[in-house]
């Protein structure tokens, strides 16, 4: 089988010139790279993508649903509910036996290079299910021993296999916690089974949040790097989640994820059924931008499903269902995988450093202007897709400090389909309404007029060259433009966040 | 006296197959059911039948 590679040889690196410019705090499991991370750390992350938001514009990741099994309840989750074209946590079309699932890591390797890091997500509880758990790492470190293994669990069983974690080389950790206080808890968790009983209300709450931090102190102590996961459910936790980002942190946790609740009544969940919204883009982002202090916020989280298979921004898990796997000849090439990684590492030096020499004089300019953009891309960290074939769009924050990633859009059709190319060109301004301009790597003329009404500028001359270095280029621009008074600064409108299916 | 698992219902987690003290949970090709000679309901247990307690799924295990 011929190996597919992200095509980044396409195109030479964009000049730049001048000295290094400001920095700034990084966010995102350390966008800015390496810089303010210990060495032994980077060494851990560099190449996972939900650790690192620069390394998931270069690395894939796939999950595999050997877990069924759940020990708690949560209102944003129906275990029952999977449609193919669903897409979020606790939904998985196939399950699969350690033996299959060991084998489609094979397969999915021999065909992805970019594929660096295997999750254990579910569709239930890792941890709740320790035997297929663990006997799918076993099988996954005899045949592909430089594969990195990581695990997602609610916590409530944590406790009990930390040991165990550390024993199969599990480096990275994802404890999902909602809340520190059983008061808020007892309005996400109807109820959870523990010590062969079934708790509800407030005691299940407060056993849950105490494994959860018992969990994560354990894990942390251990050198395991832990990433937390937040679900953002307002009037519920949103204000709360300020004290639960300072319970993890003290505690040691790496890198908090909060993440917008998937709530519509077509899920069957409690919070979809009785109308429990969503946060808006805004509302996520302030939320994000109060708990970054000293602590790493990730937003490049994709919410993916608990057999998602790729980069970040897509699922091909359709192309390595059972019946395929199983036909497939694997041949498992790790000389291969090693020569390409190490390009990557070259190529993403490349980009830190257009990026640091663009940003001279940059600090003047812009004092403090605040900018959205987003950016059509089908990874390596390159403007590469065509605005019309985009599922999703990454929006970038520009300022003085350069350009910081602070989310994604999915512009991607929910399943009922039958929506015309209007629609879908609606439904687009709406998701980026709230960026100053859209970076391509092409565009039709219809669309860039559509945009350009609802003042987004569509931006085609920085095609196959490098995200971060081409913005804070157009920014300079832009501001050149602001002052001459051939552009005008508009008050931007609310972005978006798509609640419907990801089709990748 | 025995519990039933509604195939309609049941996600086939095996949650319950864990749990079962008299070892009853059966499965075969990916279904699970009860072994209605065995089930005792859990008769003597405080909290009633363990299956019923650990099931994620809403009236998926009844009494038959």
């Amino acid at each position: 089988m011929q190996a597919r590679i992200i095509p980044i040889f396409e195109n030479k690196p964009a000049g730049g010139c001048g000295a290094t410019g400001g920095g700034g705090k990084s966010s995102c499991g350390s966008a800015a790279g390496r810089g303010d991370l210990s060495p032994e750390v980077w060494e851990k992350v560099k190449n996972h993508p939900c650790y690192s938001e620069q390394a998931h514009h270069h690395f894939a990741r796939m999950h595999v649903a050997v877990a069924p099994a759940c020990n708690i309840q949560c209102h944003y989750c129906n275990r029952k509910y999977d449609c193919s074209n669903e897409s979020r946590p606790g939904v998985v079309s196939e399950k699969l036996t350690p033996e299959l699932a060991a084998k489609k890591v094979l397969a999915v390797a021999a065909e992805i290079p970019q594929l660096t890091v295997v999750g254990i997500a579910g569709p239930g509880d890792a941890l709740a299910n320790p035997e297929k758990t663990f006997k799918t790492f076993q099988l996954i470190q005899n045949s592909a021993p430089d594969i990195k293994l990581c695990l997602s669990t609610n916590g409530l069983a944590l406790p009990d296999y930390v040991q165990t974690i550390q024993d199969f080389n599990v480096d990275h950790v994802t404890i999902t916690i909602n809340m520190v206080d059983p008061e808020v808890g007892e309005r996400i968790y109807p109820w959870i089974f523990y010590k062969h009983k079934r708790w509800t209300g407030r005691d299940a709450a407060k056993i849950l949040a105490e494994r959860q931090m018992e969990g994560l102190e354990m894990l942390t102590s251990k050198g395991i790097l832990v990433k937390v996961n937040s679900v953002m459910v307002p009037g519920v936790n949103d204000d709360h989640l300020v004290a639960v980002n300072q319970a993890v942190k003290s505690r040691g946790a790496f890198l908090h994820n909060i993440m917008p609740l998937i709530s519509e009544p077509e899920h069957g969940t409690h919070y979809g059924l009785t109308g429990q919204r969503g946060p808006s883009a805004q509302e996520l982002k302030a939320l994000q931008d109060k708990c970054e202090g000293d602590m790493n916020l990730m937003r490049h989280c994709r919410q993916c499903r608990a057999d998602a298979v790729g980069l970040l921004g897509e699922d091909r898990s359709q192309e390595f269902t059972t019946d395929k796997v199983a036909e497939m000849k694997v041949h498992y090439d790790a000389e291969a995988r090693k020569a390409y990684q190490a390009f990557v590492e070259k190529e993403r030096e490349d980009q830190e450093a257009a990026m640091k020499r663009e940003l001279s004089g940059l600090a003047e300019d812009a004092g403090h202007a605040n900018v959205l953009v987003a950016v059509a891309t089908k990874g390596s960290g390159r403007i590469n897709e065509h605005f019309g074939h985009a599922g999703e769009f990454q929006v970038f924050e520009l300022t003085a400090a350069g350009a910081k990633f602070v989310g994604h859009r999915r512009v991607d059709h929910y399943c009922q389909g039958g929506y015309g190319e209007e629609e879908t060109l609606e439904t687009v301004i709406s998701a980026i309404n709230d960026c100053a301009a859209v970076f391509v790597a092409k565009i039709g003329l219809c669309p860039k007029k559509d945009l350009e009404q609802a003042g987004i500028e569509a931006v085609e001359e920085y095609a196959h060259q490098y995200i971060e270095q081409s913005l804070v280029a157009w920014f300079k621009g832009y501001l050149a433009r602001l002052r001459s008074g051939d552009a005008v600064a508009v008050e931007r409108g609310q972005g978006s966040l798509r609640q419907g299916a990801f089709v990748a | 006296m025995a519990m039933t698992i509604d195939e309609s219902q049941c996600t086939a987690c095996a949650m319950c197959e864990s749990e079962c003290p008299t070892d009853s949970i059966l499965e075969k090709g990916g279904v699970f059911s009860i072994d209605a000679a065995s089930c005792n309901e859990c008769e003597g247990l405080e909290d009633g039948p363990q299956c019923v307690n650990s099931c994620p799924v809403d009236d998926c295990i009844v009494r038959a």
